[in-house]
């Protein structure tokens, strides 16, 4: 077989185009599918706050405002928690059978399937979460934008962690050494030091989680209540709109209905991909800085 | 010896995909897709069914409209949906559909109340609950309706099923036939925007919160209820009658005038026996079977499953919390069964 | 005087070094404790289901003694067979060409794609492969089960194989271009073998993601509660499976429903198990 780099760099290009062309693909069928609702309501889709199926009348504001309490809630929450786990794993624990461990740990929970978690948030988060509503003299719903954060955060803690430890590897043990020698305690070398040095690692670890958590879906739907009303704090029910595309699609009766859930993947898309693109901004001129100075 | 492991690998799916497509296509088998709530009954049928005739049909519940949209497409041999096609949209469809019962259901009304006393309902206070009109259990409407009952001073919280279902399409059909208010403010569909109250995903998640929520109230599907014995209301039906949901009301609903099409809303039944939140679910077809290549075996198939669900599949229903057809419905089954067609011959 | 603040001053610090350490610990000691627990909910929720029959045996109606989910088990290694088979070579492809073209536009372009395919709930990415497949063939199959996967899969596969190819030092390939092997012989002998078991890792890890997805294999691998080998034939699916027993009425199959979701855990921790013990084996 003849191979050459021509060819090498033309099959690696093909990939790319044939990614980006399904992709764009991809766009075509969603925006086809959600044209109808989209002619009839516009850009007014966006800042509408009625979601009713029997008028057939459809707005995407309660959804969005859901995602973005859910999203950044959840992130939030797990933030003290992942970063807490990455420094462990990443500058106190150096045993690679730790890590190891750690890894296969990761992987079996991203594995463990989406409902699953809602079940476990249903039986263990949401009576916890009611008896607090009950002191705080909210209504105790339980389940709600407060609940399907705290699952979210649990959820995205595993990735946020080994993000986090990921990182901490790109700090030159030399660096760490020396500060040691001079007399640094760890904590020092940890907050002073690491941290600072692998920052915008962190921030784009922070951003791609949050990526993921936007589009979380079964658990999502099965705590939030699945309201349709704008939330008005976060123990509201509310939706998000992953969770009301999971909630609705199977069942949707009229065709402006189910392309009004077309128009809302396509707004998730958006989001989704604003939040990347942010995240791969900062990791790109963070890599850069870094390797400046190594 | 570094592409050692992945090719091997690669290898054994392949192999198993090549067998597999070479695998023998064998006797007939049917495909469906549709309304969840018959999908117990169907697996039940359906494996009965392959024994007896080695013809498997294989049923997927991934929703009502999912089954009419994959019928629509022609996709699959049948749809099941748990409401039936409205005129206006018959059109959007390639072909002639008909609409086949296969079994009735009820939707029961279930509560949270210390003591666990035995509520009865009018469908206009039931309306008055949803709509957040009545918000504590002993508001004088309630009592009123159970004088025997002392019902405590607890807020009410309603249940609704947050994913779209034939249950809420059912249920709130029924809300609209009796509340005047419901039907103006509200209305009925798979999903509705409702007022008050919080939403759980499927009759689990609706049971589950009103089974840890004192002051709860919700609606599910009689199987449900039936299987994890949950206090249900007995409802006053048009007769004036109080009635407890039960297999034999559920039939007894049906049990009255079947228009030809069978395209009949069970709610709020004339049947003096019958319960009044009850409805039927469908199996759709194409009348003239002869479409898309399909052979005259395959559409004979069809047919004769059919017949075999509404008739001999019938004795299966009730094990499993599913109320039979009426005689009635069954006769206008007969009738559309038998307007089936071939290259415009009848197949029974 | 002096020598007393220093004195001072130190313990501080040590103190604060002590609460940080503990700062550290307990969080994560805590989250290794929820996480168990969840591990373990699984674990004993499922365990009870499980035995020879609930693996050998295809499903059975409600009421009938025994059945398992022998349908559901051959019909998920079908659907993520078919769905490693098609992401993974797309993958490490995409992600050699992140790697080696970082600065083009295309590159850019890609990783945006790539980022945005992970956003896309995968309720939607089954509906488009509905359109895209099902319709146009006419038949619901294991193969557009597979595909539709494979979408979700290629973001984590790719990403995770993007990473550890860039931890190959430079200097590796700069020797081997200097020494005038062609490029394309270097990225593929030395570039890829270099980061094989990262490669390994992120396909056990974009597995994990997909082996637990409900939503798009309803209008595409569509289930089948008869054993199916037919790769273009509707295929059960141990999600689908969890999906309909758990939203059914009876107690017998939510036991089922969470002894399948068990049977999915454990499969995946021993895919991951099997990878971990390949890198042990190259460290030796």
């Amino acid at each position: 077989m003849i191979m050459n780099d021509k060819i090498y760099s033309g099959i690696l290009k093909g990939t790319a185009i044939l990614f980006v062309v399904l992709f764009s693909g991809f766009i075509g069928t969603l925006a086809t599918n959600s044209w109808e609702s989209l002619e009839i309501f516009g850009l007014g889709f966006l800042s509408g706050r009625e979601w009713n199926p029997v008028t057939v009348q459809f707005g995407a504001w309660p959804f969005i405002l859901g995602t973005l309490l859910t999203s950044f809630l959840a992130l939030a929450i797990s933030l003290p928690f992942s970063l807490a786990t990455g420094i462990l794993l990443g500058e106190y624990v150096k045993s690679p059978g730790l890590a190891r461990f750690a890894s296969v740990f990761v992987n079996l929970l991203a594995s463990i399937p989406s409902v699953v978690f809602g079940l476990w948030g249903l039986a263990v988060v949401v009576p916890l979460v009611q008896r607090l509503q009950m002191v705080l003299g909210v209504p105790p719903y339980g389940v709600g934008i407060f609940s399907s954060s705290i699952v979210l955060a649990i959820m995205i803690m595993p990735f946020m962690a080994s993000m986090t430890r990921e990182v901490l590897k790109n700090v030159p043990e030399s660096v760490r050494h020396g500060a040691l020698a001079l007399g640094m305690t760890k904590q020092e070398v940890v907050l002073g030091i690491s941290l600072p040095y692998v920052r915008s690692g962190i921030a784009a670890g922070v951003l791609l989680a949050l990526g993921r958590a936007l589009g979380e879906t079964m658990a999502v739907t099965m705590l939030i209540g699945n309201a349709t009303r704008v939330p008005s704090s976060i123990f509201s029910l509310g939706n998000t709109l992953a969770s009301v595309i999971a909630s609705q699609f199977n069942e949707a009766e009229s065709d402006v209905h189910r392309s009004a859930m077309m128009l809302l993947a396509l707004v998730l898309l958006s989001l989704t991909f604003i939040i990347n693109a942010a995240g791969r901004k900062i990791i790109s001129s963070g890599a850069g800085r870094n390797h400046g100075r190594i | 010896m570094k592409k050692a492991i992945t090719p091997s690998a690669l290898a054994a799916v392949f192999l198993c995909l090549v067998l597999g497509a070479a695998g023998a296509q064998g006797a007939v088998s049917l495909l469906g897709s549709g309304a969840s709530f018959p999908a117990p009954i169907y697996s039940k049928m359906f494996d009965v069914y392959a024994r007896e005739t080695g013809v498997k049909v294989n049923y997927q519940a991934i929703g009502s409209s999912g089954g009419l949209k994959n019928i629509m497409d022609r996709v699959v041999d049948f749809g099941g949906s748990d409401s039936f096609v409205k005129d206006a949209d018959f059109s959007k469809y390639p072909g002639t559909i008909v609409h086949i019962p296969t079994v009735a259901g009820a939707v029961v009304v279930t509560y949270n109340l210390p003591g666990s006393p035995k509520l009865r309902l009018t469908g206009d206070v039931v309306a008055e609950i949803f709509l957040g009109n009545i918000v504590k259990w002993n508001d004088a409407k309630i009592a009123s309706l159970n004088p025997q009952l002392k019902l405590p001073n607890l807020p009410i919280m309603p249940v609704y099923r947050s994913d779209g279902s034939g249950t809420t399409f059912n249920f709130t059909a029924y809300l609209n036939a009796v509340s005047a208010e419901w039907k103006s403010k509200v209305g009925s569909a798979n999903s509705v925007s409702w007022p008050v109250g919080q939403g759980a995903a499927q009759n689990a998640g609706v049971a589950g919160v009103v089974a840890r929520t004192p002051g709860s109230v919700g609606y599910v599907e009689l199987a449900y209820a039936n299987q994890n014995k949950l206090a249900v209301a007995s409802i006053r039906n048009s007769s004036g009658n109080w009635i407890e949901p039960s297999l034999e009301s559920t039939s007894a609903a049906a049990a009255g005038s079947m228009p030809k099409d069978t395209r009949i809303l069970l709610v709020d039944t004339n049947a003096s026996e019958g319960y009044p939140i009850c409805a039927l679910t469908w199996i759709i077809v194409y009348k003239e079977q002869n479409y898309g290549g399909r052979t005259r075996e395959q559409a004979k198939a069809v047919v004769d499953l059919l017949w075999w669900i509404t008739h001999e599949g019938q004795k299966y229903t009730n094990a499993l919390d599913y109320a039979p057809l009426s005689d009635s419905a069954v006769k206008a089954a007969e009738a559309i069964i038998k307007g089936i067609t071939y290259g415009g011959a009848s197949l029974r | 005087m002096g020598a007393f603040d220093h004195d001072e001053g130190y313990r501080l610090r040590v103190r604060k070094n002590a609460a940080f350490t503990w700062l550290v610990l307990l969080p994560s000691l805590l989250v290794l404790a929820i996480l168990a627990v969840i591990v373990l909910t699984v674990f004993l929720k499922g365990v009870k289901a499980l035995n020879p029959r609930f693996f050998l045996e295809t499903q059975k109606p409600f009421g009938d003694p025994g059945g398992g989910i022998a349908n559901g088990i051959v019909g998920s290694v079908m659907v993520l067979g078919i769905a490693a088979l098609v992401s993974v070579p797309l993958s490490i492809l995409a992600a050699l060409h992140l790697v080696e073209k970082s600065s083009s536009f295309l590159s850019t372009l890609l990783r945006l794609v790539v980022d945005s395919l992970q956003g896309i709930p995968s309720i939607v990415i089954g509906v488009v492969i509905y359109a895209w497949m099902v319709v146009s063939l006419g038949s619901f199959s294991a193969f557009s089960g597979g595909i539709a996967l494979a979408l979700i899969m290629i973001p984590t596969v790719t990403t995770s194989i993007q990473e550890v190819l860039l931890l190959v030092p430079a200097s590796y390939m700069e020797a081997a271009i200097s020494l005038g092997v062609p490029r394309w012989r270097a990225s593929l002998g030395i570039l890829l073998p270099a980061a094989k078991s990262g490669i390994l890792n992120g396909v056990g890890l974009g597995i994990a993601r997909i082996s637990g997805e409900t939503a798009p294999l309803l209008f595409t691998a569509f289930g089948n509660p008869f054993m199916n080998l037919n790769a273009a034939k509707p295929t059960g699916a141990i999600p689908l499976i969890i999906y309909e027993y758990i939203k059914s009425p009876y107690a017998d199959w939510h036991e089922k429903a969470w002894g399948a979701a068990l049977i999915l855990v454990a499969f995946v921790f021993a895919l991951n198990m099997a990878v971990g013990a390949r890198k042990t084996d190259k460290s030796r």
